[in-house]
């Protein structure tokens, strides 16, 4: 069991509000992300459930039960740090028993839980090396097992593959979602990274100076974004926002486009005008950054190769029932 | 790089320093060896006559030697043992953060500061004096006998003035190490359910290994040597309850004038320094290995 619940979370260190009221129920056995720009109180929030931070208002419930008085170690949950915070004079057995030695179990149980750990995270091979031994991506799996072995309600990473180069992200990010989901255990997992974010939870938290701007699923992010924030936070490349004439005529003061959903056609089918800045071609798709006078730079995307450069003029006509608007307060516009 | 010209380069801009360095060290070394052979009194100039290894034998079998050397080991052992047992909770307790902690590390680190001389008159005539000493007085208010500091417990009372100007050595040492822990590894401790008590052992201490092999080390080297603090309390006295072997030395070179066996004294004293060393480096040094 693992349902956190936090009740009106706050935190402020001195006079500065860090997390300004948090309200969120994670169900059981999900995997949910907190993702935000750096400075948006994310962290904060995480170290608040796990206890390393004390809360300055409202209450935190694990399985219904009021933790913000109980220790880090009391409250069933176990952290992945961002450094990994691997003990260095430790082998990799060491740091992942040292939970089970602390709770006082008999040693051959801890030997047989850290060789299950080990097992499940391939690293059978390296138990008795000392981390200074291993690779990042050896490293972040110890840390992993370190928090895995303690058979915890809920896991708690704390941006833990951003230590770790582009590819093997990847393949961790793989790796963390598929043991989540075999070992059926509440995670949550702080990122800045939203194709993270995406690939990874069951639901998202957007975060914000302190503020949760939208809990959901990641599709229902990504198609109704509840806010400007939201709606260029979320996607990649970013939204196209327009403001202005062209706004208010749709009876919104920014509508946005994402860029996937501009169709490019030769110049003169309509739409919005521009002269292609950069064009980038990856082959799988082609990204296309449009100057398009007083609308402003526009991004579009097509998916395969189009062989247009830069110099050349495009129209982009952006598909009708995927423009979102917005009113003067950044919120969302519902039909 | 390393091609044959900037490989001779460097050596011949090398060889000015190293030469210097060579004569400044050998010379000195030379001339002791040399000296340490003759028999070479300054009561009695023009009369030096070589004689082997007499000086040796006369350094060796006096009764002294033994007495020094046992005194010699037995400071630099008390003193490395009560400067960290004393540094570490004291490094922790300054890791804490407290109102005026800079001034607090100022003060901690101040007797480092203070001349030996200086800080042995200080500890001589105004704490451990008998009759007009703070201990003297602190003892009087509790109806004891003041304690007669260097003629009871010589070498103890010795100790404890050099414990006093290495603390802060120790101490400073620590608490950089103590400031380089990184601070989630604690988190993932408490994380993990240590206790203060469990993360100190676990985490803090073998943290500390290395920088205490340091204290070890460089303290040793300098705790071979103490003089000052010896020469300006009790003068290796009484009797030769706190003669050090350095203290020896002097009293045969300069009260006895005699520069021979003073020399071999000095010679005798780099041969223990190097097996100290030797057999500290085996115990401790393998924590300086990355």
């Amino acid at each position: 069991m693992g349902q956190i619940t936090l009740q009106g979370v706050q935190k402020s260190f001195g006079p500065v509000h860090i997390i300004k009221g948090a309200d969120l129920d994670i169900a059981d056995g999900s995997f949910v992300v907190f993702v935000g720009p750096s400075g948006c109180g994310k962290t904060t929030l995480l170290r608040l459930i796990a206890g390393l931070e004390d809360v300055t208002g409202g209450s935190i419930l694990i399985d219904g039960k009021n933790v913000v008085d109980t220790p880090p170690a009391k409250r069933g949950l176990s952290m992945v740090f961002q450094s990994y915070a691997l003990y260095p004079h430790m082998s990799v057995r060491g740091n992942i028993g040292f939970g089970l030695k602390m709770a006082g179990l008999p040693k051959d149980e801890i030997n047989r839980k850290v060789e299950a750990a080990a097992a499940t995270l391939n690293l059978t091979p390296y138990l008795d090396r000392k981390p200074r031994e291993l690779s990042g991506g050896q490293r972040q799996r110890v840390a992993i097992g370190r928090a895995i072995v303690r058979e915890p309600k809920g896991f708690l990473f704390d941006e833990p593959l951003s230590n770790l180069d582009a590819a093997l992200r990847v393949q961790m990010r793989i790796e963390v979602t598929r043991l989540q989901k075999q070992l059926g255990t509440t995670a949550i997992y702080v990122t800045h990274d939203q194709v993270e974010a995406m690939t990874m939870a069951d639901k998202i938290v957007v975060l914000n100076a302190g503020k949760i701007e939208q809990y959901g699923s990641p599709l229902e992010l990504y198609e109704r974004p509840a806010n400007l924030f939201v709606a260029g936070f979320i996607g990649s490349p970013k939204m196209n926002f327009v403001t202005g004439e062209l706004a208010q005529q749709q009876g919104a003061a920014t509508i946005g486009v994402r860029p996937e959903h501009l169709k490019i056609e030769r110049d003169g089918a309509g739409g919005w005008v521009g002269t292609i800045a950069v064009a980038e071609h990856l082959g799988s798709d082609t990204f296309l950054y449009v100057d398009a006078g007083p609308l402003g730079m526009l991004t579009a995307r097509y998916v395969g190769e189009l062989s247009l450069h830069a110099g050349d003029r495009v129209s982009l006509v952006p598909d009708p029932a995927r423009i979102h608007r917005f009113d003067q307060s950044g919120a969302a516009l519902r039909n | 790089m390393a091609t044959r010209q900037t490989q001779f380069l460097a050596r011949a801009l090398l060889t000015p320093a190293v030469g210097l360095l060579f004569i400044w060290m050998i010379v000195p070394l030379a001339l002791t060896i040399y000296f340490s052979t003759l028999h070479y009194s300054l009561l009695d100039p023009g009369s030096e006559s070589f004689v082997g290894l007499e000086n040796f034998r006369y350094f060796l079998t006096d009764p002294a030697f033994l007495a020094s050397l046992q005194n010699t080991l037995l400071l630099v052992g008390s003193v490395l043992a009560l400067t960290i047992l004393l540094g570490i909770p004291l490094a922790l307790l300054m890791d804490q953060p407290v109102i005026g902690r800079n001034f607090v590390r100022l003060m901690v680190i101040a007797p480092f500061f203070v001349m030996p001389t200086v800080s042995a008159l200080v500890w001589k005539n105004l704490l451990m004096h008998p009759v007009s000493g703070l201990f003297a007085w602190l003892a009087s208010l509790f109806g004891l006998t003041p304690i007669d500091w260097f003629n009871d417990v010589p070498l103890f009372a010795v100790i404890l003035i050099v414990t006093w100007q290495w603390l802060p050595f120790a101490t400073l040492i620590l608490l950089t190490a103590l400031q380089s822990l990184d601070e989630e590894q604690k988190e993932a401790a408490e994380m993990d359910g240590a206790s203060a008590i469990s993360t100190f052992i676990y985490i803090t201490l073998p943290h500390l290994a290395r920088p205490i092999t340091v204290v070890i080390l460089i303290e040793t080297i300098f705790l071979l040597t103490v003089f000052a603090e010896i020469f300006v309390t009790t003068g290796g006295g009484p009797g030769l309850q706190t003669t050090n072997i350095a203290f020896l030395i002097y009293s045969q070179a300069l009260i006895q004038f005699d520069v021979g066996s003073a020399s071999a004294g000095g010679l005798v004293a780099v041969v223990i320094a190097n097996i100290v060393a030797f057999f500290l480096v085996r115990i401790v040094g393998r924590n300086l290995e990355a």
